[in-house]
């Protein structure tokens, strides 16, 4: 049973990588002659031949794909167009601040939304729970970028308690974090208030009460514990959007990321770097939907059944 | 309580409301050509600092253009990409939701392996490589974000179909011999809207703000187009001595955003208890 839905789960995984090598292949096509594009404006007919053949775009359709797909399996993504650098080399160099950005930006984002969530949740339509998911809506509705240059005039400029842009150290990663965590809090807030309700009605919360245990030990050990393992695993997939939405952050605060280099690539058509960002995103983002599906289903023998 | 959501409900209409009649009747509002430049006149603070001038209530940006004009204009294109984004995600999410719950089997596999593979797409990312790739313009940018964004549509919309197509009077269609294609269009999608509704709001806060994010990193809406992100990133530059030019078109696409999700989660409590009643 437990193998027959690990086995189903992991093909399902499998064949969404696959659509998403197609996609990121057929997404760089779509403007047509790419040699135009990388030989640049000034290019004459004979320097768009050249690029042509020098990158194998002269011959179909089909071989470019085959053998992108075969080199991209084995971790090849070609040479940059523009840094004049290996693809994988210059992603493996980034990945680290891009991974510290998004775990600061949830690391923030729980220590927020799980109080918030669970106070919302005991005080269940009182005028907390009201401010609190008005606190959401906030969240909800402030654009990043803006937020972000916001607060670098705020606690750049006029406080000057952290540097403006850049990555030279931790601080750095204190402005884009804030900004990463509103973007993740509003779904954390009302998971975690929902789940929270939920447990608060449920059948065992009501014999911890009639045991008479006390009110603090009710809700942190019961019930807060069962309310959390959805948000834990949600925590996960968020984690998978808050990589793919650094884009804009890194890109604000000049920190030089994989979302910066991306930012960079697309701007100087570097196609070989969209496309393998683009996978790479979409890969870490399908192996923590699988994780987090994997561990629900241990978590919850019933979730397997369906 | 009662009284306080009912509050956040109309909030969200009214802002909702008056942003959409600002779009509509933006060429009676403006006081200035929104286009016209005047270099003589370059930056001139908004009137509740010092040095403004009668006339620029909101002052002028880095090219003497009236910001006051430029913000109402930005209404237009906010709403507009909203709404048309709404509209082409919306028809490609409901018709592939509506297809894996009334079908089922292998077409309900397919429909939910196509939203797997799409969440799985990092979302801005790929939209600024096809703006980049097919050049900008308002239509593209549509484009791209309905065809990205369907996802919600999706979901909801296969949920609701399962709920409904068991139901009493979907047998009693089947049983008077009524074709498919007429218990979707007459049976099912009617008694779906509801929900669909409440994702189309959300759906259109989300198309502003994309758009915004988008048009501030240069791939959106083109200039000299007044888009709200496209200002903040034009002001950018001057952030630092004149906040107050970033600070006004963002507090605009705030307030708009915030009322748009105001009002679905509004609509959202509404029908969760009109179910129950």
């Amino acid at each position: 049973m437990m193998l027959d839905f690990l086995a189903r789960r992991l093909l399902v995984a499998l064949l969404v990588c696959a659509t998403v090598l197609t996609f990121a292949f057929v997404l760089t096509r779509l403007g047509g002659d790419l040699a135009i594009s990388i030989a640049g404006p000034n290019a004459t007919a004979a320097d768009i031949a050249q690029v042509r053949v020098a990158y194998g775009l002269d011959r179909p359709m089909p071989v470019q794909f085959l053998e992108w797909v075969g080199r991209a399996a084995t971790g090849d993504f070609g040479q940059s167009f523009f840094f004049k650098e290996k693809v994988s080399k210059l992603i493996f160099d980034r990945l680290p601040i891009t991974f510290a950005l998004g775990l600061v930006g949830l690391s923030l984002a729980l220590s927020v939304a799980l109080p918030l969530g669970i106070v919302a949740a005991l005080r269940e339509n009182s005028w907390v729970d009201r401010a609190i998911s008005i606190v959401a809506l906030f969240g909800q509705a402030m654009p990043s970028f803006w937020l972000g240059l916001i607060l670098m005039i705020g606690l750049g400029l006029h406080l000057g308690w952290l540097p403006i842009s850049g990555t030279g150290s931790w601080e750095h990663f204190v402005m884009p974090g804030i900004v990463l965590a509103f973007s993740a809090i509003p779904a954390l807030l009302r998971l975690t208030r929902a789940g929270m309700i939920d447990a608060m009605a449920s059948d065992y919360i009501r014999t911890a009460r009639a045991k008479g245990l006390s009110r603090s030990s009710i809700v942190l050990k019961h019930a807060a514990r069962n309310a959390a393992m959805p948000v834990v695993s949600i925590a996960a997939v968020q984690l998978g959007f808050m990589l793919g939405g650094s884009i804009v952050i890194e890109t604000v605060f000049a920190l030089h990321g994989v979302g910066f280099l991306a930012w960079e690539s697309i701007s100087k058509n570097d196609f070989p770097t969209v496309q393998a960002v683009v996978l790479l995103l979409a890969c870490i983002y399908i192996l923590l939907t699988l994780g987090a599906d994997l561990l629900n289903a241990v978590l919850d023998p019933r979730l397997r059944a369906s | 309580m009662r009284a306080l959501r009912n509050a956040g409900l109309v909030t969200g209409a009214l802002i909702v409301g008056a942003a959409v009649a600002i779009a509509l009747f933006a060429p009676l509002l403006v006081p200035h050509d929104p286009f016209a430049q005047d270099l003589s006149r370059r930056l001139i603070p908004p009137f509740w600092m010092e040095g403004a001038r009668a006339g620029h209530p909101l002052g002028t940006d880095q090219l003497g253009r009236d910001y006051l004009s430029r913000l109402i204009y930005g209404a237009r294109i906010s709403m507009l990409i909203g709404i048309a984004t709404t509209i082409a995600s919306g028809l490609i999410g409901i018709a592939l939701g509506v297809a894996g719950g009334f079908f089922g089997g292998r077409v309900d596999d397919a429909v939910l392996f196509a939203i797997t593979a799409r969440l799985s797409i990092p979302l801005i990312l790929v939209a600024l490589a096809i703006v980049s790739v097919v050049g900008s313009s308002l239509t593209v940018v549509v484009m791209t974000l309905g065809l990205l964004l369907w996802d919600r549509f999706a979901v909801v919309a296969r949920v609701a179909t399962m709920q409904v197509r068991n139901l009493d009077y979907v047998a009693a269609a089947w049983a008077a011999g009524c074709s498919k294609g007429r218990i979707v269009l007459r049976e099912i999608l009617p008694n779906i809207l509801s929900p669909l509704a409440v994702v189309a709001t959300l759906e259109v806060a989300l198309a502003i703000l994309l758009e915004a994010a988008l048009s501030f990193l240069g791939l959106g809406v083109p200039p000299p187009l007044p888009s709200w992100g496209l200002m903040i990133a034009e002001g950018k530059d001057y952030m630092f001595f004149s906040p107050w030019v970033i600070m006004i078109p963002g507090v605009a696409l705030f307030i708009v955003v915030f009322g748009i999700n105001l009002l679905g989660d509004g609509l959202r409590d509404l029908l969760r208890t009109g179910r129950v009643a």
